[in-house]
């Protein structure tokens, strides 16, 4: 059983660029890698796909010399390898693009590519040696940035890039990416893919690790499936499909589109006008942000992160004051900052599930019990008396809550850190929309949650809104917003770059809007 | 990572660590030429082995209980409060203006009063910090440090300047007079016919700390507030999100911190009958070190407390019966709170590895 299928494994006359045999790794009792056996050809773009926790990173991290591995042994163009630390990972050509970038904010391009590279005590030579050849890099692969602007300047494209001139910088034949879309709008990710095919074309080696499934059918060449700490299978992409891949990463038949009715809405809830938000830096976040929501309907806003939604997400969920005008029910709310807290919207039936459910959502020491009482913990129903909690009795509701909502385990004793991250998400969604509330502030509802999870999760949104309540969705997953929602909202810069009904509309359309290209004729 | 169960974690650590700080300890002394058990039989003998010893044990037992609980109520609030020093100092201020402002008519009467007295001045010495931590920003560490020179400097000047009766050479109060006075061990055991020393100063002081022990349970685990301000403790913003003030939980945190110090001199300065300089002693210091090793728990502060009980008294003890410099006693003092306190992951980290030792084969049996 634990032996890989390795379908696409054919004996080659060259020896595979990476090869993993027999790795094994675990954290306490959690084995996150079991037995896993792996080829990556060189010259090709080999995909990694499976679900949050099903030991992706895991593995790379062990091939960069981030862990030991318990057991197995790691092949670097078909001589046996130790990679104790990510010196020698570097030393056997192997780069690597983390999901968080690990760079000085506050240097430059240049500065950044030679940092922990430079040749000797003074730097001019090695500025200089690397100015030219990020000239080249450019020129060849598409991979402009300029060299003499601060990291801090740039976008979160370019930002990527100079994490792949860097690996490049250092010789690396063999380049590891770990979720790297997940910042990009859709216009710069396609950008990426070209620049990966270009490597490619090259001659360099690509791992590709990531949870979506279009951009496996997109890029790679072939394809490993991970589930559960295990290589279920390894295919050639052209002779796959999305289904197939969703299913070998789930284990059983999913639902990959959302199974939902007409929306029919009804009058409106919450009406917002011109809300203005400026941070602490004295930025705008927020430039006048005008939304209806309405009963029965869910409201997509989409977005690249970092756009302004999270501000906006804060203000109606009443953790940041603001300038504008709300109505909630007709009724006038101030959003200015020292009137306005989460008690003030819950007690008008609002609930939140915030984008961080483990910074916001949750305490994560707390017990899953004391989390389903959290933002709601002055409510009657849980008073003893005038000071004493009834700590019986939100722990009896939280599990027949956690019933309903499938959390595994559905003990109500155990520690919110000890449930994986899609059974912390469906501990929050129980405490909120059990509340059933009037409006529903949802943000990135399905983030780091697995397949199987996100099915359940996008029934009980699509519930809720049939009960007639209404809802707002946040999400920079373009593909759960085009499903879910009846209505779709694009910001961008801390805009609305405009409205558009999902069945009116396309990826495309909706990429420009988020890039800030409202002119779709021209693009079109 | 949950890898220690929780009795290892509550008990086993602190345990290895008090053990490690006794060898170390004990090899100082046998460096000094002089025998370690020896030295242990003087501090236990003396300590625990009489109702007198007994009497001082609790009687620091019962100051490091106060300062423990005030310790570790900010600790829930993520708060590090080493203000305790100054806040209990305040408290005796507080307790002896209540103690001297009437001749009280019973202890009954003064002892309320002295408790409401000390409280408040704690608190309010606090509170400062706390404001100036909620609305301004200002680290509290920093201020609550400042605050304790400030409580000396101001409590020099008031002693010197303006409590002290008229003629004396000794900056003290004058003593508080007979209502003041509190039953001590000797007369509650005596009451059911238990002998205890007359001469050892515990005090009903101690069965108020336990009281208070039970009240900080109830108030961190079983009310709103206690629940808001673990809240806010773990997570600034997930209370935030909740809608919990942090302005409301650090100033509330620290005015329960400082009065519960404040507490403290029902204990230290009614016992003595007046007021005197540093009448606090170092246990708003210790508090830190009991609230640390007690895991901010109530029943773990009173252990933590009983322990640091002992080592005051038998430390004392030793100083006076062997030729061992006063010295000595701080050092093994400060191992211990080095031990228990800071270095909490030298021991946590070996004994999680030999916990996954021990648990790994049974997994793959199973």
């Amino acid at each position: 059983m634990s032996e890989s299928s390795e379908t696409a494994g054919r004996p080659d006359a060259v020896a595979p660029a990476i090869e993993l045999r027999g790795i094994s790794k675990s954290f306490g009792h959690v084995q996150a890698n079991k037995d896993i056996s792996m080829r990556v050809m060189p010259g090709t773009i080999h995909g990694i796909i499976g679900e949050n926790g099903a030991g992706k990173s895991t593995l790379m991290s062990i091939l960069y010399g981030f862990y030991k591995a318990d057991a197995g042994e790691i092949l670097v163009g078909g001589t046996k390898t130790d990679i104790p630390d990510s010196q020698a990972a570097i030393a056997a050509g192997i780069g690597m693009v983390f999901q968080h970038f690990k760079l000085v904010e506050n240097f430059t391009v240049l500065e950044n590519v030679i940092l922990g590279a430079e040749d000797g005590v003074r730097l001019k030579p090695s500025l200089a040696r690397a100015r030219s050849l990020l000239t080249e890099l450019a020129r060849e692969y598409e991979l402009n940035v300029d060299p003499d602007e601060r990291i801090e300047d740039l976008s979160v494209g370019h930002q990527q890039r100079v994490e792949i001139l860097k690996a490049l910088y250092r010789h690396a034949d063999i380049l590891i990416l770990d979720e790297p879309t997940g910042v990009l709008t859709p216009s710069e990710a396609d950008h990426l893919f070209r620049i990966l095919k270009g490597l490619r074309d090259e001659g360099k080696t690509i791992i590709l690790i990531t949870h979506k499934l279009r951009e496996i059918m997109d890029v790679t060449d072939t394809v490993s499936v991970m589930r559960r700490g295990e290589m279920t299978a390894t295919v050639r992409t052209s002779g796959t499909n999305p289904q197939e891949l969703a299913e070998l990463m789930v284990g059983r038949k999913v639902l990959l589109r959302v199974d939902k009715k007409k929306a029919d809405p009804g009058k409106k809830v919450l009406e917002i006008e011109d809300l203005r938000v400026v941070d602490d830096d004295g930025v705008e976040r927020l430039k006048g942000i005008s939304l209806d929501l309405r009963q029965g309907e869910i409201l997509g806003i989409a977005g690249v992160a970092g756009n302004g939604q999270s501000e906006l997400l804060q203000v109606l969920g009443g953790c940041r004051g603001a300038t504008g005008r709300i109505r909630l029910n007709g009724e006038e709310i101030d959003p200015s900052d020292h009137v306005l807290d989460g008690q003030v919207w819950r007690g008008r039936g609002v609930s939140h599930v915030p984008e961080d459910r483990q910074r916001e959502g949750l305490i994560l020491d707390f017990f899953a019990w004391e989390n389903m009482a959290f933002g709601y913990h002055h409510a009657p129903e849980y008073q003893k008396s005038r000071w004493l909690m009834d700590n019986a009795a939100i722990r009896r509701e939280s599990g027949k809550k956690m019933e309903r909502f499938d959390v595994r385990p559905p003990i109500p004793e155990l520690a919110a850190k000890n449930f994986s991250g899609g059974n912390q998400q469906k501990i929050v969604l129980a405490r909120e929309i059990e509340r059933d509330p009037d409006v529903l502030l949802v943000g990135q509802p399905t983030r780091g949650v697995d397949i199987g999870a996100i099915e359940f999760i996008h029934q009980q949104i699509v519930e809720l809104r049939d009960r007639g309540k209404a809802i707002l969705l946040l999400s920079v997953e373009l593909d759960e917003i085009l499903s879910l929602a009846d209505r779709i909202a694009v910001m961008f810069d801390g805009q609305i770059m405009g409205e558009r009904m999902p069945d009116q509309t396309n990826e495309h359309e909706l990429g420009l809007l988020m890039a800030g290209i409202t002119d779709t004729a021209s693009a079109a | 990572m949950t890898v220690l169960p929780k009795w290892a974690d509550a008990i086993l650590i602190p345990l290895l660590s008090i053990l490690i700080s006794f060898v170390i300890s004990g090899l100082v002394i046998l460096y000094l030429g002089l025998n370690p058990f020896e030295a242990l039989r003087l501090m236990v003998t003396g300590a625990l082995g009489s109702s007198y010893g007994w009497g001082y044990t609790l009687f620091y037992t019962t100051n490091f209980i106060f300062t423990g609980l005030c310790a570790a109520i900010a600790f829930h609030a993520r708060l590090f409060n080493i203000g305790g020093e100054g806040q209990a100092t305040l408290g005796g201020l507080g307790v002896a203006l209540v103690c001297l402002a009437v001749p009280w008519p019973h202890w009954t009467l003064a002892l309320p009063a002295a408790l409401i007295g000390g409280a408040l001045f704690g608190a309010a010495w606090a509170f400062i910090p706390a404001w100036l931590q909620a609305r301004r920003g200002s680290h509290i560490v920093i201020t609550t440090i400042m605050f304790n020179y400030i409580a000396a400097a101001l409590m020099v000047y008031l002693l010197v300047e303006i409590l002290k009766p008229e003629g004396s050479m000794d900056p003290a109060t004058r003593r508080f007079g007979p209502g003041a006075e509190l039953p001590l061990f000797s007369d509650i055991f005596g009451l059911v016919g238990i002998p205890f020393s007359s001469s050892a100063p515990a005090n009903i002081s101690f069965f108020i700390a336990l009281l208070a022990c039970l009240l900080f349970w109830l108030l961190v685990w079983r009310t709103r507030l206690g629940y808001e301000i673990r809240a806010y403790g773990h997570s600034e913003t997930a209370a935030d999100y909740a809608g919990i003030s942090p302005v409301r939980m650090i100033i509330i945190a620290m005015i329960v911190s400082g009065a519960l110090a404040g507490c403290m001199a029902i204990n230290s300065v009614m016992a003595t009958e007046r007021l005197v300089l540093n009448s606090v002693e170092g246990a708003g210091f210790i508090g830190l070190a009991v609230a640390l090793m007690g895991r901010s728990h109530p029943v773990g502060v009173i252990l933590a407390a009983l322990l640091f009980g002992f080592l005051y008294q038998g430390g004392g003890e030793l100083a006076l019966w062997a030729n061992i410099p006063r010295e000595l006693i701080i050092l093994i003092q400060g191992l211990v709170i080095l031990f228990t306190g800071a270095l909490d992951n030298m021991v946590r980290m070996p004994l999680e590895r030999i916990f996954l030792m021990i648990r790994r084969p049974g997994r793959q049996g199973a």
